[in-house]
This record gives C-alpha cells, sequence and structure tokens, in this order.
C-alpha cells in the first residue's frame, strides 16, 4: 500500500508538467485550430529563462582577499556576487538561492510577449492554410528556438538548484499513519505539484468566472458565431495564446531543480504531451490535466523495478501504447467531444 | 519511351545523365584551389546525395500525392539499417539480401503503423506518426537493447564483429559490405590535369538503384492509383462518395513510400555497415519533410532536388568555421570583418541545425510550392519579359521553360 | 415495391425527434421530390441513405438489398450516386480527370492497386469519360484545373461524375441552393435534359417550390420529420394540409 502510495508520488511532478503543457496545447487548438509544434519549445525557453535570472543574479567580480592564501601561498581571489555586494550578503545570497521561484516574475512577462508575438507575427498569418502548413512551421519555429537556446547556453544540461529551505525530502508517510521511513519525497516535488495545481485552477477559474473566458469558452464551442456576434474574437484569441504560451514557461520554469534544462527538453516533452493531448480527449481541457496526471503516475508505475524486469524498458514505451490502444477502442479520447478525431 | 510521355522520358534522360555524370559535375574546381571546399564530387557525401534522394522521393510518394503528413519517416529509414546490418551479421557481407531485407522489414512494420495511423487524418495523423516514431526511438536506443534480448546494440549503434556468424560468407570476399566481391569503398580517381574525379563502387550502386526507383515513381504518378491518391488530397469525401475506397489507398501509398524509406535505410548500412538509434529521431523525420517541401512536394524531380540542396548545404555549411569566415572577410576593414564574422557565426559550423530551421519557415511562408514552383516562376517572369518585347530579334526564340514537374 | 425502400425509421439527436417513422417509396424510373421546409429533417434522411448516419429504428432498403451499416464508398457502388448542396469535385485535379475517377471506380470497384499501368492507356475508359464530357458541354474544357471553372460548370462536371457510373438512383441534395434564378433554371433545363435522354431515377431534396413542381413526378412533403402526405404534383399543389404545413408560410 505505501509503495503504491510512493509511485502514485512519483508520477506527480512529470504529470504535473504533461498536464501544464497539455492545457496550453488544447487552448491553443481549441480556440485558434492550430497545433502548435512550437509549444514544447515554449516550455523550454520557461526552463532557461530560469537559468537565465539565475546567471544575471551570480554575476560576480574578483576580488582579492589578502587575509587568505590560496594552496599555492598566493593571495586568494574571491568572486562576489554583485547583489551581494549592493544588498549584503545576507539579503543578496537570499536573491540567488531563491532565483527559480523569483524567475516566475521575469517569466510571465517575457512569455506572453513570446506568445503574443508568435501569434500576431507568425500563426495568424497561417489560419487559412493547410493543417500540413501550420504544422511545418511551428515545426521550423521549434528547431530555430532550440537552437538558439542553444547557441548561447550550450549543449549540457544547466544545474538550477531549488532555494535550499526546500531542499531535500520529507517522510509524508509519518504524516498519513504509515510507519517511519516508508514514503520519503523531495520537497520540490511537492512544491512543483501544488504549484501546478495553482495555475490549472487559475485558468480554469479564469475561464469559468470571466466574461472574458466565457468568450473564449464559447469561441471554442463555435467560433463563427462569436464572430457574428461582433466580438472582437481575434484578439481574445491572442491574449488566449499569451496566456497558454505562460503556462508552457511557468511549467518550465519550475521544473528546472527536477531536471537540469537542456536545449531539447522542450520536443521531448511536447511528443508525449500530443500523446496526452490525444489520450484525454482533443479540444477537451479537463482531458488535458485528467490524462496528464493519468499517464504521468502510469509511467512511475511502469518505472518501478518489477516492471522493468518483467518487461525492460516499459517505462519508455507505456504512454505510446496506452496512446493507441485508447485510439483504436475510443478515437475522441478520454473526455473528448463526440466527432472530434472520429474522422 | 519506357512506357512514359515525351516531357516524362526527357526529365529521366537528364536525371540519368546527372547521376552518371555526376563525379564529373560535382568537383568543377581544382583540387588543390581555394574553391574545392564548394567540391562535392567525393563517394560519402554523393552517396548521401542520392540515398536521401530515394528517402524524399518515397516520402513525397505519400505526402505529395495523398497530403497526409506523417513526421516518423525516419524509423522505416532506421528500420532499414538495422535489418541491412543484421544481415550482414548473420549471413553475408553481400549488399544483395541486405537491401533486400532492409525494404521487406521496413515495408512489414510500415503495414503495422500505417494500419492504426491512417485511422485518423490531417492533424492527427501527423501526431500519430510522430509517436509512433518516437516509440520506435526509444525501443531502438533502450528496450531493444538489454542483456536479454540485444537487437539494436542501444547507444553504440548496431555494427558487424569479427565473432558474428556471417554463415553465408565466402572466403576471399571483401570484409566489407560487397556486392558479389566488388567492395562498396573501392574508388577509381581518374586525375586530369588539375582536377581530380572519384568513382566509387557505392555511389554507382545507389545511383542505379535511385533511378530505377525514380522510374518507378514517375510510373506511379501517371498510373490510375497516383490518379487516385491525388484525388484523396484533393476531395477525400468526394471519393468515397464515388465508390472508392480510401483507405487501402492512403495504406498502399504509405507502404511504399516506408519501403522507399527503408530502402534508403538499407543502402546507408551498405555503405557503411552501422546503424544506429540517432537515424531514427525526430529531427530526421523532419529532414525528410523539409528535403520535400523545399524541392516542391507532389513534384516528380523537387524532392530529389530538396535532398541535394540539404546535403550540400549541410556539408558545406558544417565545414565553414572561424577561420574560414576570417579568410573571406579578410578584404573588409578589420571592425567590419569581426561584426561579419560575428554575424555569420551562429549560422554555419555546428549552427547548422539554425540554418535549417529558418529555411524551413521561410520555405513554408514565401515558398510553399518550393523550388520546383519558384523555379516556374522566374521562368514565367523571364517569359512575360521576353514577350513583352517581341519581334525586335528573329534569332530569338526563348525555349520554352522546361516543365520537370506537373 | 419500389427502388428505394425506408420503412419505420426513426431518428434522435438526444431530445430532438429528427425523424418519426418515416416510411417511402421510390419508383424506379420517377423522379421524386422530397420537401419540406428548413428542418423537416430531409437532410438527415438524405444521411441515412448514403451512410452517414444510421437510423435509430427502421429499415431502407435499396434495390431489395439493405443500406444500413455500409460505408458511403459500398453504398455508391449498389449503384447511388449523390449530387452535394455545394458541388463536390476534385478541385486539384483536371476535368478529364475528375470524369476518369467515377469510370475506373465503377469499372475496377472500391480499390485496385494500379500503380504501374498509364491512365492514358485505358481506351475504353477515356472514351467512356470523353462521351459524357460531349454530353454534358464541357469537353473543350477537359485540361482545365476543376478549381478554376465557374459555379454552374461545377455543378455540371458534378452531375457528368455521377452520371458516367450510370447510377440506379441519382439523389440531389438541394441542387439549386444558394443559386441566382438563372442558374436555378439552368439547372432545371440540365436535370430536365438528362432525365430526357437517360432512364434514371432520381430522388430530390429541395424547399424551392419552383424546381420541385417543374421536375417532379412524385413528391413527399415532410414536416417535423414525419411525412404529410406523398403525391403528384398536381394534387400536392392543392393539397390543403400541405398548404397549411408548407406552402401557407413559404410563398
Amino acid at each position: 500500500m505505501d509503495s503504491f502510495l510512493l509511485q502514485i508520488l512519483n508520477g506527480l511532478d512529470k504529470g504535473s508538467a504533461y498536464a501544464l503543457i497539455a492545457l496550453g496545447l488544447t487552448l491553443i487548438f481549441g480556440t485558434l485550430g492550430v497545433v502548435n509544434f512550437a509549444h514544447g519549445a515554449l516550455f523550454m525557453i520557461g526552463a532557461f529563462c530560469a537559468v537565465t535570472l539565475n546567471k544575471l543574479l551570480t554575476l560576480s567580480f574578483e576580488t582579492v582577499d589578502e587575509t587568505k592564501t590560496d594552496f599555492l601561498g598566493n593571495p586568494l581571489k574571491v568572486e562576489t556576487p554583485y547583489v551581494e555586494a549592493w544588498f549584503g550578503p545576507e539579503f543578496g545570497g537570499a536573491l540567488i538561492d531563491w532565483s527559480v521561484p523569483l524567475a516566475i516574475l521575469l517569466a510571465i512577462p517575457v512569455m506572453v510577449g513570446i506568445g503574443f508575438v508568435m501569434e500576431r507575427g507568425l500563426i495568424k498569418h497561417f489560419y487559412k492554410r493547410p493543417h500540413a502548413d501550420q504544422i511545418l512551421v511551428t515545426f521550423g519555429l521549434a528547431i530555430v528556438l532550440q537552437e538558439i537556446i542553444k547557441y548561447y547556453f550550450g549543449a549540457n544540461p544547466i544545474q538550477t538548484p531549488e532555494p535550499s529551505a526546500l531542499r531535500g525530502s520529507i517522510d509524508i508517510g509519518t504524516m498519513i499513519g504509515f510507519e517511519a521511513n516508508r514514503i520519503i519525497y523531495p520537497i520540490w516535488r511537492l512544491v512543483y505539484f501544488f504549484f501546478a495545481m495553482v495555475i490549472i485552477a487559475g485558468v480554469f477559474g479564469f475561464l469559468q468566472f470571466t466574461t472574458f473566458g466565457m468568450v473564449v469558452r464559447a469561441g471554442m464551442a463555435d467560433r463563427e458565431t462569436v464572430g457574428l456576434l461582433g466580438i472582437n474574437i481575434d484578439r481574445r484569441f491572442t491574449i488566449m495564446f499569451g496566456i497558454a504560451a505562460a503556462v508552457a514557461g511557468l511549467a518550465g520554469v519550475m521544473y528546472g531543480p527536477l531536471n537540469p534544462p537542456n536545449y531539447h527538453m522542450g520536443m521531448d516533452f511536447l511528443v508525449l504531451s500530443f500523446v496526452v493531448v490525444v489520450v484525454g480527449g482533443m479540444g477537451s481541457l479537463p482531458g488535458a490535466v485528467l490524462a496528464g496526471f493519468m499517464l504521468g503516475i502510469l509511467e512511475s508505475f511502469a518505472s518501478t523495478t518489477w516492471a522493468t524486469t518483467t518487461i525492460p524498458g516499459i517505462n519508455q514505451i507505456i504512454i505510446y501504447l496506452v496512446a493507441i490502444i485508447v485510439l483504436l477502442t475510443r478515437p475522441r479520447g478520454l473526455m473528448g467531444r463526440k466527432g472530434v478525431m472520429e474522422e | 519511351m519506357l512506357g512514359l510521355n515525351r516531357k516524362d522520358t526527357t526529365l529521366l534522360i537528364v536525371v540519368f545523365l546527372l547521376t552518371m555524370l555526376a563525379p564529373f559535375l560535382l568537383n568543377p574546381f581544382p583540387a588543390d584551389s581555394a574553391m574545392a571546399q564548394f567540391n562535392a564530387g567525393y563517394p560519402d557525401l554523393m552517396q548521401r546525395f542520392v540515398i536521401f534522394g530515394i528517402f524524399a522521393v518515397g516520402f513525397n510518394i505519400l505526402f505529395g500525392l495523398t497530403g497526409y503528413l506523417s513526421f516518423g519517416h525516419a524509423a522505416f529509414l532506421g528500420v532499414g539499417s538495422y535489418a541491412a546490418v543484421w544481415m550482414f551479421k548473420l549471413f553475408t557481407f553481400n549488399v544483395v539480401p541486405a537491401i533486400a531485407a532492409a525494404v521487406v522489414v521496413a515495408g512489414l512494420f510500415s503495414v503495422l503503423i500505417g494500419y492504426v495511423s491512417l485511422r485518423r487524418s490531417g492533424i492527427y495523423f501527423s501526431i500519430l506518426t510522430l509517436a509512433f516514431a518516437q516509440m520506435s526511438f526509444a525501443l531502438a536506443y533502450s528496450v531493444l537493447s538489454n542483456p536479454k534480448f540485444n537487437l539494436t546494440n542501444g547507444e553504440t549503434g548496431l555494427q558487424v564483429y569479427a565473432d558474428d556468424p556471417q554463415i553465408f560468407a565466402v572466403a576471399g570476399s571483401p570484409n566489407l559490405p560487397h556486392l558479389f566481391g566488388l567492395s562498396m569503398r573501392s574508388t577509381y580517381t581518374m586525375d586530369v590535369g588539375a582536377w581530380s574525379f572519384d568513382f566509387n563502387a557505392g555511389y554507382y550502386l545507389c545511383a542505379v538503384i535511385m533511378l530505377v526507383v525514380f522510374y518507378l515513381s514517375v510510373r506511379l504518378f501517371r498510373s490510375p492509383f497516383g490518379m487516385m491518391l491525388r484525388a484523396i488530397k484533393s476531395n477525400q469525401q468526394r471519393l468515397n462518395y464515388t465508390g472508392l475506397n480510401s483507405r487501402p489507398y492512403t495504406l498502399a501509398a504509405f507502404v511504399i513510400s516506408g519501403m522507399y524509406a527503408g530502402l534508403a535505410g538499407g543502402l546507408l548500412a551498405a555503405m557503411d555497415p552501422l546503424a544506429g538509434a540517432e537515424r531514427m529521431q525526430w529531427t530526421a523525420s523532419g529532414e525528410v519533410v523539409l528535403m520535400t517541401i523545399l524541392g516542391g512536394a507532389g513534384t516528380l524531380i523537387g524532392p530529389v532536388l530538396g535532398a541535394g540542396f540539404i546535403k550540400y548545404f549541410e556539408n558545406i555549411f558544417s565545414k565553414i568555421n572561424d577561420n574560414v569566415l576570417h579568410s573571406w572577410f579578410a578584404f573588409l576593414p578589420d571592425g567590419m570583418e569581426d561584426f561579419m564574422v560575428t554575424i555569420i557565426h551562429p549560422f554555419v559550423g555546428k549552427g547548422w541545425h539554425l540554418t535549417l530551421g529558418l529555411l524551413f519557415m521561410l520555405v513554408v511562408i514565401f515558398l510553399p510550392g518550393g523550388l520546383v514552383e519558384g523555379g516556374q516562376r522566374i521562368a514565367r517572369l523571364f517569359k512575360r519579359n521576353t514577350t513583352q518585347t517581341p519581334g525586335n530579334d528573329p534569332e530569338h526564340h526563348p525555349k520554352p521553360s522546361p516543365h520537370v514537374a506537373e | 415495391m419500389g427502388i428505394l425502400e425506408v420503412k419505420n425509421v426513426n431518428k434522435r439527436f438526444g431530445g430532438l425527434q429528427a425523424l418519426g417513422n418515416v416510411n417511402l417509396s421510390v419508383q424506379e424510373n420517377t423522379v421524386h421530390a422530397i420537401i419540406g421546409p428548413n428542418g423537416a429533417g430531409k437532410s438527415t434522411l438524405l444521411n441515412c441513405l448514403v451512410g452517414k448516419l444510421i437510423p435509430d429504428t427502421g429499415s431502407v432498403m435499396f434495390d431489395g438489398q439493405s443500406v444500413l451499416g455500409r460505408k458511403p464508398h459500398e453504398i455508391n457502388q449498389m449503384g447511388i450516386s449523390r449530387v452535394f448542396q455545394t458541388p463536390e469535385i476534385f478541385g486539384d485535379l483536371t476535368v478529364m480527370e475528375n470524369v476518369l475517377i467515377p469510370c475506373f471506380a465503377r469499372r475496377d470497384g472500391a480499390f485496385r492497386m494500379h500503380a504501374f499501368e498509364s491512365v492514358q492507356h485505358e481506351k475504353s475508359l477515356n472514351e467512356q469519360a470523353e462521351e459524357i464530357l460531349v454530353d454534358m458541354n464541357m469537353i473543350e474544357k477537359r485540361d482545365m484545373h476543376a478549381a478554376s471553372l465557374s459555379r454552374g460548370d461545377k455543378r455540371r462536371l458534378e452531375m457528368a461524375m455521377c452520371l458516367v457510373q450510370q447510377p440506379r438512383l441519382l439523389l440531389l441534395d438541394e441542387p439549386t441552393a444558394g443559386m441566382a434564378r438563372a442558374d436555378t433554371n439552368n439547372t432545371i433545363e440540365l436535370l430536365k435534359e438528362i432525365k430526357e435522354k437517360r432512364d434514371i431515377t432520381m430522388a430530390i431534396i429541395e424547399h424551392d417550390m419552383h424546381v420541385v413542381f417543374s421536375l417532379a413526378e412524385r413528391i413527399t412533403v415532410l414536416a417535423q420529420g414525419t411525412p404529410l402526405v406523398e403525391d403528384t404534383p398536381e394534387n400536392i399543389k392543392g393539397h390543403p394540409k400541405v398548404q397549411e404545413a408548407y406552402l401557407g408560410q413559404a410563398h
């Protein structure tokens, strides 16, 4: 029972990332009717917002500490980050320590901006082009974005540590009545999960309770009619694209401490997120979230020693297998509307 | 001739001459000159031209005719390579069984994937093929490479070892892929003055095969089957209400193009007996898509042009480093020189993929018909200009633009 | 016994009864019109005939065989061709190719792998296709791309594609919808011409009375998913029930 619970918990962090990316993909597909192959790249750029902020905050100048010497007997050179010099070591150090959560503040405007530019500058011109062209142009954009990141940050993963206060693990088992040391869970993964839940709740609340959200939902159901009502649906869709980009970016920002970001993480996640969207039901927001967590947890179960010794490598392909089975038995996905995907 | 009309026969002859004379045509610069870096007439690169030409021609049968955009064709290429290397390992280094096995195995694999993926169309089809290809990549990279069952040799890649059985190996034949004793690596170099031309056995094998499959694709384009495939792209609903079942047509096109990809993979292994999982990655699938649309999807010659274009520039761009750039811009004042080098640097050398991505976007945005359409547009422009100023020169008869495509 | 027999067909969409107990019999070699105001269930009925929808209950028999559960291409192979509201043609193909495809479909069935034959070498099919194009006055446009035809020519082409299959039953879904008066009259002339030249059974879904009364030999009036009355045009014109349900509002 406790190990069962542990596997569920282990699936939550990846599941959160899948859910957030799939949520954005679905928003864009549902509103604009475009499949955004560059969406993984937005997730990756989010992660690199955290990397960038961390690099900026740790920019240092060199001083010579006369009181100490290095092992050759020369005076020791000390690197002092500017922020520590400006704000004092205590506050400056805290800023550096908390760079990942702080990067959220950087990521929101950056991602929304990128989203706006992408929609207005590129995607807009492709609404009337064939689907193949939409796929191809966003695919090209994904390559470009990822190569730019590779150019500036290199090909190797970059460590982005979580704040020291949130490092380490807690024993969840004891909190819910199991023996000690049975369910040990890293704190940051828990943070990531709650962070994802907050964003998901935010998006759903926004769509449910604001007039803006109501129009967007109506637009997802029937774009032409809403257009006829004289509502400037195009502008709202642009904003929606910005929001979707921000959701993907935020998923990326906080993901860094779980897995050091590299330039191709976006594409790795994108393919799986597509599968998530398909399993959840193309165009269904709750479906995307549900399927994201489900597949994340399923992947975690497939990664147990028992599973991998029984069928080697099952953890690598389980998601695809599930997707194929779902497609063959229930083409519209778990929560898809009737008719979608059934052509 | 050969059951083709005059236009297509001409096209076939042109392609035949180009591939046969490629060792000359691709080495226009003397071997020692500074321009020699733009030569492309060495065996390794020429082999890649025709092999990826085959890959793109096959992809075009699916995408160009039916409009079904597959993002997973590299999987068939990889499967073909693995099948060929296994034939080397188990039986013999003769390339004939290896290439045959590559085509057959890739064909069977594409039946499987096509059967499932073709239940959907449009974007769903693209997503499904992408997912299948990534799954194949994961299978090849790790799942099918474990101590109990090692089919792909994972990260290292599958290769032939001295202790492999090779039960049909003939004593005295080369210890490398060969065609009944003729090693694929054997090259005859002809020196003419300052020029040097390489004639490589492997290249000519690939070239002959490419001509055969290109001819088959021309026949297919002009056949009733090809017409049905174009009808699917144009209006699938009408096709169904005309009493035709579109699914076996698309599946047949999918399998044929999968077999072309397998053939290309088999030839890659025949030129260099090695198969790795990276051949199956989505970037490789993206590359063949780009070759096809860059040349002109749905046209006969476009994919071949696109493949040659991309492989040539990949080769040239990857070779350019900062030193080369500095030597190019040496005539500029120092500041300008450094500036130009800094500007160009991200796009060359290891930055080739950035150029590729940009090219991808530019082609889709500005030239959806590819190079062939671009050529036709220029030809039309040229024609119009000459017809606007008629009469002055009775000797001047502009040749009609060669309609290589449809 | 008609060539097309619809018996007790019901179809519900959620709470909406789209078709309620529809009975219909189309006799061979007649032009049978199905009329009714918008929302009367005409399109639903048509979609049940061509395999796009499956009725909840009831049977649809064509020439003694059930069409229910069959795919559109199978139903076409049984001998039912369909003309759409907006002409559905192969826009990227030439006019000639558009007509050749149904010729191949008729000769070779739903699928044949003729990948290495040449379209030009199929002499008899090419002749068939040319013949129908001559018939429809379109032969001089044979090498044009179908997408570049005028709307009227697209309609003629679609008719040609259906007729070249020599269908036992031709279904027409509002063939004059959205047309100007002149175009409508041309279409009526075209259909009359076809009717005179060939022995053909047609079922027309239509709400334009002018079209219906110029062509039909039998008329079924649908209202709210149920057939109100079936009779000859003369009798329908004066029928009080029809006046009340339909003509009274429309004209």
